[in-house]
C-alpha cells in the first residue's frame, strides 16, 4: 500500500490559541470518498483550510500527499463554499473553469500553440465529466445553484487533482440536485482514483457512496463508516451532550438532541461556518 | 470657453475633422483622449468586475486634492493628480478584503482628501477656472508635456495590467480558489488598486474628477452586458470609451456645450442601449431552459 493521502497524528486546530477541536489522529487512503460532518462552527471548514495549507495545526503533525501542506499544491483541488453571484454576472462558466487551469499563471489571456490547445482541451475534458457542455458558455448569473456547483467542480478537475478537497458541496440544493451532485463526485472519485474529502451538513444523501465519515463535534474526532460512526453513543460522546440517532426504515439517519443549536444536522444557517 | 468660435460645423464629416484636427490643441486633446479612453476602457472592466465603482469614484476625488495641491504650489496638475490618487490607492488597496471594512477606509479617505483640497483651493490665489478643469475636465486645454506624461502612464499601466491578467482575473471572480492555488490575492488587490489610481489621475484630465464614471465605469458596465468572454468586454469597453471620447471632442469643437458633457452623455447612452441589446437578447433565443433555475 502507499502512502496514505492524508495522515494526521494528535492533530489539532484553533484560532488564536483558542482550541476549536484537538486530538484527531486517522489517515485517508488513496482513492478513499471521506464526508466530514459535524455540526456549525466544529471546524469542518478549518480542517479543510488545514490540508490546503491556509492555516497550520495547533498542533500534532499533518502530512497531505507525504508532504507538510502548502498552499498551490497543484494536486489538490478546492472547492470552497458555495459562492454566489449576482445576475449581472458576465463570467461565463466556460472562463471559470479555465482560470482552474492557468489561472496561477503571469501574463495576458492566451497561452501559445499547442499550450493553448492543451487548455482548452481539459476545459472541454473537466466540463464533459461533470456533465455541464449545454450550459457551460452560460454566465454564471443566470445558472442554478446546481449548475453553478457542477462548474465549480468542473474547475477543480481541471488541473487533474489527485485529491478532492469540497466544502458543502450539497449546500443550498434541493434533494434531488444533492443526490445527484453527490453521485456524481462519487461517480468521478471511483472512475479517476480521486481521493475526496468532502464537508457536509447531512449524511444521508452520501451514506451509499462515501467509503467513511469522519465526525467533527466539540469533544473531538470520530472516522469510520457512518453506521459507526453515527450512533447515539459516539455521538454523544464527541458532543459532550446527550444526542440520540434514529434510524429510519430505508436506514437513513438523523441526529436529533436536547440543544438544537449543537445537533441539528439539516441546519442551513445563512451564516455558515468557515465564512469568516 | 469652446471651440465654436475658431470654426463652425459644415455637415461634411471628413472635412469637418480635418479642419478640427489643423489646430493643435485639438490634436493634443485626441491623442490625450485616446490613450487615457483606451487604458480607462480596460482598467473599467475590472472595476466593474471587482465592483471597485466607489474606490474608483473615491480615487478621483483624492485626486482633486492632488490638482489642488498641484496649483497651489504650480507644478502641472497631473504630478499632483497622480501622487494624490496612488498614495491613495496603495492605503485602500492595503486595507482588508472584508467589503464593510474596505468601504468605511474609502469613505473615510475620500472624505480627508476632500477636506485637504478645500484647503488648497482656499490657499490658493489664482482663478475658480482652474477648479471647475479639475472638477469637470479640462482636455482642450492640455498641454504637450501632459499629453507624453499621460501616453506613457496609460501604457505603463496597460502593460502592467497585461503582466498580471490572468492572476487578476482569478482572484477577482474567485479569491479563495485563488488563494488556495498561490495566487497572491493581496499583492494583486494592491497593484490593482494602483493601477486605478494611476488610471484615474489620467483620466481626470478629460472628463474631470466628478464625471470620471464617464470613462471608467459606464463604457464597462456596458460592454459586460454585449459580452461575455473577459477578452472581448475588455476589447468592447476600450472601444465603446474611445468612441465616446471621440464623438464628445468632436461635438465639443463645434458645439457650445463642453466636451465633458457630451461624453458623459454618450457614455450614459451607450449603457442604456446596451440593457436594450443585452434585455432584448436574453428575451430571445438567449432565454435559460425552463425548470432550470434552483
Amino acid at each position: 500500500m502507499s502512502t496514505p493521502v492524508v495522515a494526521a497524528r494528535g492533530l489539532s486546530a484553533g484560532y488564536g490559541g483558542q482550541e476549536i477541536w484537538g486530538g484527531a489522529t486517522f489517515e485517508v487512503e488513496e482513492g478513499e470518498f471521506v464526508a466530514v460532518l459535524g455540526p456549525n462552527g466544529a471546524g469542518k471548514s478549518t480542517l479543510l483550510r488545514m490540508l490546503l495549507g491556509l492555516i497550520r495545526p495547533m498542533s500534532g503533525s499533518l502530512e497531505v500527499l507525504g508532504e507538510v501542506p502548502r498552499r498551490g499544491n497543484p494536486a489538490i483541488g478546492y472547492v470552497p463554499q458555495a459562492r454566489t453571484y449576482e445576475t449581472e454576472t458576465a463570467f461565463r462558466g466556460v472562463d471559470l473553469v479555465r482560470l482552474g487551469v492557468d489561472g496561477n499563471r503571469w501574463g495576458p489571456g492566451r497561452l501559445l500553440g499547442s499550450r493553448e490547445r492543451e487548455a482548452g482541451e481539459a476545459v472541454r475534458t473537466a466540463i464533459e465529466a461533470v456533465g455541464a457542455s449545454s450550459y457551460a458558455s452560460r454566465r454564471l448569473g443566470q445558472m442554478s445553484g446546481g449548475e453553478r456547483q457542477r462548474l465549480f467542480l468542473a474547475q477543480a478537475l481541471a488541473a487533474e487533482p489527485r485529491l478532492l478537497l469540497l466544502d458543502e458541496p450539497l449546500a443550498n440544493l434541493d434533494l434531488r440536485n444533492q443526490s445527484a451532485m453527490a453521485e456524481l463526485v462519487g461517480r468521478l472519485a471511483s472512475s479517476r482514483g480521486l481521493t475526496v474529502v468532502l464537508v457536509a451538513h447531512d449524511v444521508n444523501p452520501l451514506r451509499d457512496l462515501v467509503d467513511r465519515v469522519c465526525y467533527v463535534a466539540a469533544r473531538g474526532i470520530e472516522i469510520g463508516r457512518p453506521d459507526e460512526v453515527i450512533t447515539t453513543g459516539v455521538l454523544s460522546r464527541l458532543y459532550g451532550a446527550p444526542v440520540e440517532v434514529l434510524v429510519d426504515s430505508r436506514n437513513r439517519r438523523f441526529v436529533v438532541g436536547i440543544d438544537e443549536e449543537l445537533a441539528h444536522p439539516h441546519h442551513h444557517g445563512a451564516a455558515d461556518e468557515g465564512a469568516e | 470657453m469652446t471651440a465654436a468660435l475658431f470654426a463652425a460645423v459644415g455637415w461634411n464629416l471628413a472635412r469637418d475633422v480635418s479642419q478640427m484636427l489643423s489646430y493643435p490643441f485639438m490634436q493634443n486633446a485626441f491623442e490625450a483622449g485616446t490613450v487615457v479612453a483606451l487604458a480607462a476602457g480596460i482598467v473599467g472592466y475590472f472595476v466593474v468586475l471587482r465592483r471597485s465603482a466607489f474606490a474608483a469614484h473615491a480615487l478621483s476625488h483624492v485626486g482633486f486634492a492632488g490638482g489642488a495641491g498641484a496649483a497651489l504650489v504650480a507644478v502641472a496638475p497631473l504630478w499632483g493628480l497622480l501622487a494624490f490618487s496612488v498614495g491613495a490607492a496603495a492605503i485602500m488597496g492595503g486595507i482588508g478584503r472584508r467589503l464593510r471594512e474596505r468601504d468605511v477606509v474609502i469613505g473615510i479617505v475620500l472624505m480627508f482628501a476632500l477636506g485637504l483640497g478645500y484647503l488648497f483651493i482656499n490657499l490658493y490665489q489664482g482663478s475658480a477656472t482652474d477648479v471647475y478643469s479639475i472638477l469637470f475636465g479640462q482636455i482642450f486645454g492640455i498641454d504637450r508635456f501632459s499629453v507624453v506624461l499621460s501616453a506613457a502612464v496609460s501604457l505603463g499601466a496597460v502593460l502592467v495590467l497585461g503582466a498580471i491578467y490572468r492572476p487578476l482575473l482569478f482572484a477577482s471572480v474567485d479569491p479563495e480558489v485563488a488563494e488556495a492555488r498561490r495566487v497572491p490575492v493581496g499583492a494583486l488587490n494592491v497593484a490593482f488598486m494602483t493601477l486605478l489610481g494611476v488610471t484615474v489621475a489620467v483620466a481626470v484630465q478629460i472628463v474631470g474628477v466628478l464625471l470620471i464614471f464617464a470613462l471608467l465605469v459606464a463604457p464597462a458596465a456596458a460592454a459586460e452586458r454585449l459580452a461575455a468572454r473577459p477578452a472581448a468586454a475588455i476589447a468592447a469597453s476600450a472601444a465603446i470609451a474611445v468612441a465616446c471620447t471621440w464623438i464628445g471632442l468632436f461635438l465639443g469643437f463645434y458645439f457650445s456645450p463642453p466636451v465633458s458633457f457630451f461624453i458623459a452623455t454618450l457614455a450614459t447612452g451607450a449603457y442604456l442601449a446596451a440593457r436594450l441589446v443585452s434585455s432584448v437578447a436574453r428575451r430571445g433565443g438567449l432565454r435559460p431552459r425552463p425548470g432550470s433555475r434552483g
